[in-house]
């Protein structure tokens, strides 16, 4: 069997994103049930420190494309480089983050290559596939499992005749763990001059205004997260004020967001960020599955909600069946009191 | 030449306002249930292909959608708004694509239309959020993409500029045409009906729903041929059946489960001062706060 493949982003800082640290960490345990090597894929201009940042992660080969047209990233180029790859090495498996660069360059190679591609997974696992109508048994195939339909229903998502079998995950779904400080393995250069047509910088850069992301609710210890049910961009603020006594971050989910309560750097959930704080705190907040999605792992969870049969209730440590409006102060209030 | 946009665009479920009724007994979805709606950011495409023909008066702005007959509503709806006129792809034989089978039908139809400038489409579909078909649909096209569109900032018969949305920052690119171009939520949202094109195109009728027409048109389109809505078969498409629907999709849907919360034992607690002061006693207690 062929090996397991990721794309790494390069960051503004011109090293590798989280989130393919992340696939790399989660890349290495799939290549351990398969028993197959782990290959990243990295496509820039002057990345720095590459070797000793990869190889903890358990990463067999590196393939580095350095090219100056190769950062930042464009679809056309690092599309062709990536098929170029492919088409010699015959990934197995390939993923990609479910970032605005994974999402744009996924679907344009599964689509040259033809194969199947599941975006947004929030578990990746092995297994076996008995298909009834060819009555054919497929072993070791990837499970893609993601939300979908809204939310309303999880699906699995097999691929069990076409290769490599591509998905994309988002930033915090997988946990980022070192394989081993010691584990070391081999750079291979990919000669993008090669490769790299004139056709391929269809499209040029005139402008780019990237800031580092300023908020950073996914390695918060405490989250204080509101929904719809806050009603008010005013009555966000007092989440605000909770999470400044407690030095906490505050979230919030996709109707929140939509609402215009609060910023879209702030949601949680299958189509914004995942987190597992030590408490996360749901305000107003009813608990659709794709917002569960990025918060059930949270260890100790309250909600705060004046519908007592709100489906985030039955995920919470405490409901408190009051108003948001009404509760947090009283919260701030006790803290204040007891923590004197 | 006509400076021909395409818009793609999909009449979807709406999943935003699922009710209790959503689901059946057996965990299936019930699409009955679950209004159909021009899925949302297809009209904020729809809406960047209207303002280019705001600049360019010459310009036609083409709806294409694929699915079943009832998707014809929402050709009329983007005709209502400003919509030259509008294709519906509707076999059988799309039934159970996934989105490489999809834009393999769409590009297809968009040849069928060429010369063309541009396609345009939402960045994704609120029934599967998988933002794929756009970038597809460009690959099997051989044009380049550009995703996430806030704003075109100029288009010309050779070339446009876009601002492009990303995660953090925003960019703006130059494209040579013709170019595929996908539409972020955060671009302006589409203008309202037009009560003239309303009047105009409110018998707007594909074949099939003038089958089931108890009143005789004939006339009427006779009169009016821009009130037929084309709808193409795979063989109108001259499509390879292998590529469609379920065969022409490498994606397998192993397993569906209707989700289910699954239960932890939670308190329950008021409100009342005593309650919230013994809950954070406790939190401070476990340290997981202070």
């Amino acid at each position: 069997m062929n090996n397991i493949f990721v794309y790494c982003e390069v960051t503004e800082e011109r090293t590798i994103a989280d989130v393919s640290l992340e696939l790399l960490s989660k890349g290495k345990k799939l290549a351990g049930d398969l028993n197959v090597k782990l290959e990243a894929v990295v496509i820039g201009h002057k990345v720095s420190g590459l070797e000793p940042l990869l190889y903890p992660y358990g990463v067999d080969v590196i393939h580095y494309a350095d090219d100056e047209r190769l950062f930042p990233y464009t679809t056309l180029p690092h599309t062709s480089i990536m098929l170029d790859l492919f088409e010699k090495e015959k990934p197995e498996i390939a993923l990609f983050g479910a970032t605005s660069i994974g999402r744009d360059i996924a679907p344009r190679v599964a689509s040259a290559l033809r194969c199947g591609l599941t975006a947004d997974c929030t578990s990746l696992e092995i297994g076996d596939h008995f298909e009834n109508k060819t009555q054919t048994e497929y072993k070791n195939l990837l499970y893609q499992i993601r939300p979908a339909f809204g939310g309303n229903i999880i699906a699995t998502i097999i691929n069990p005749e076409t290769r490599p079998q591509m998905a994309t995950v988002r930033e915090g779904v997988m946990k980022k763990e070192i394989f081993s400080a010691k584990f070391k393995g081999k750079l291979k250069k990919i000669e993008a001059k090669k490769i790299l047509k004139d056709d391929d910088f269809a499209v040029t850069i005139i402008e780019r205004h990237m800031e580092k992301s300023k908020i950073d609710i996914k390695n918060a210890q405490v989250i204080i997260s509101g929904g719809y049910g806050v009603g008010s961009k005013e009555n966000f603020n007092l989440l605000f004020d909770l999470a400044d006594i407690l030095g906490a971050q505050v979230g919030a989910s996709r109707a929140a967001v939509d609402a215009g309560f609060v910023d879209h750097e702030r949601q949680i959930g299958q189509t914004g960020v995942t987190v597992r704080p030590k408490l996360y705190i749901a305000c107003g907040i009813s608990g659709a599955v794709q917002h569960r999605a990025g918060m059930d792992q949270s260890a100790q969870i309250i909600s705060i909600n004046t519908d007592i049969s709100a489906p985030i209730n039955q995920i919470a440590d405490f409901t408190i069946v009051g108003n948001v409006a009404d509760v947090i102060p009283k919260m701030i209030r006790f803290y204040k009191k007891n923590s004197k | 030449m006509r400076f021909r946009i395409i818009v793609l665009a999909k009449q979807v479920p709406d999943t935003r306002n699922v009710g209790k009724d959503a689901m059946k007994a057996d965990g299936t979805v019930n699409r009955a249930a679950l209004p159909a709606i021009f899925n949302p950011e297809d009209l904020h495409a729809l809406e960047q292909a209207l303002s280019i023909k705001d600049k360019i008066p010459e310009a036609e702005v083409i709806l294409l959608t694929m699915g079943p007959f009832r998707a014809a509503e929402i050709i009329r709806e983007a005709m209502y708004r400003g919509a030259d006129r509008g294709y519906l792809i509707t076999d059988r034989k799309f039934a159970g694509s996934d989105t490489l089978a999809t834009s393999y039908a769409l590009s297809l139809a968009v040849k069928k239309l060429a010369p063309y400038h541009l396609v345009i489409s939402g960045r994704q579909a609120i029934d599967g959020d998988t933002a794929q078909v756009g970038p597809q649909t460009a690959e099997k096209l051989g044009i380049p993409q550009i995703t996430y569109c806030e704003e075109i900032i100029s288009v010309d018969a050779k070339k446009i500029i876009v601002k492009r949305r990303l995660e953090r920052g925003v960019e703006v690119v130059n494209s040579t045409l013709p170019a595929a171009i996908t539409v972020h939520s955060s671009a302006p949202v589409c203008r309202q009906r037009v009560a003239k094109l309303l009047m105009k195109y409110k018998h707007a009728r594909t074949v099939t729903e003038l089958q089931n027409e108890t009143k005789d048109y004939t006339e009427l389109y006779n009169d009016r041929p821009y009130l037929l809505i084309d709808e193409w078969t795979a063989d109108d498409l001259s499509a390879q059946t292998e590529m469609l629907g379920l065969s022409g999709s490498p994606t397998k849907v192993k397993k569906i489960e209707n989700v289910v919360f699954q239960h932890k034992d939670s308190k329950i607690i008021g409100s009342s001062d005593k309650e919230i002061e013994s809950l954070m006693k406790e939190l401070m207690k476990s340290h997981i706060i202070g």
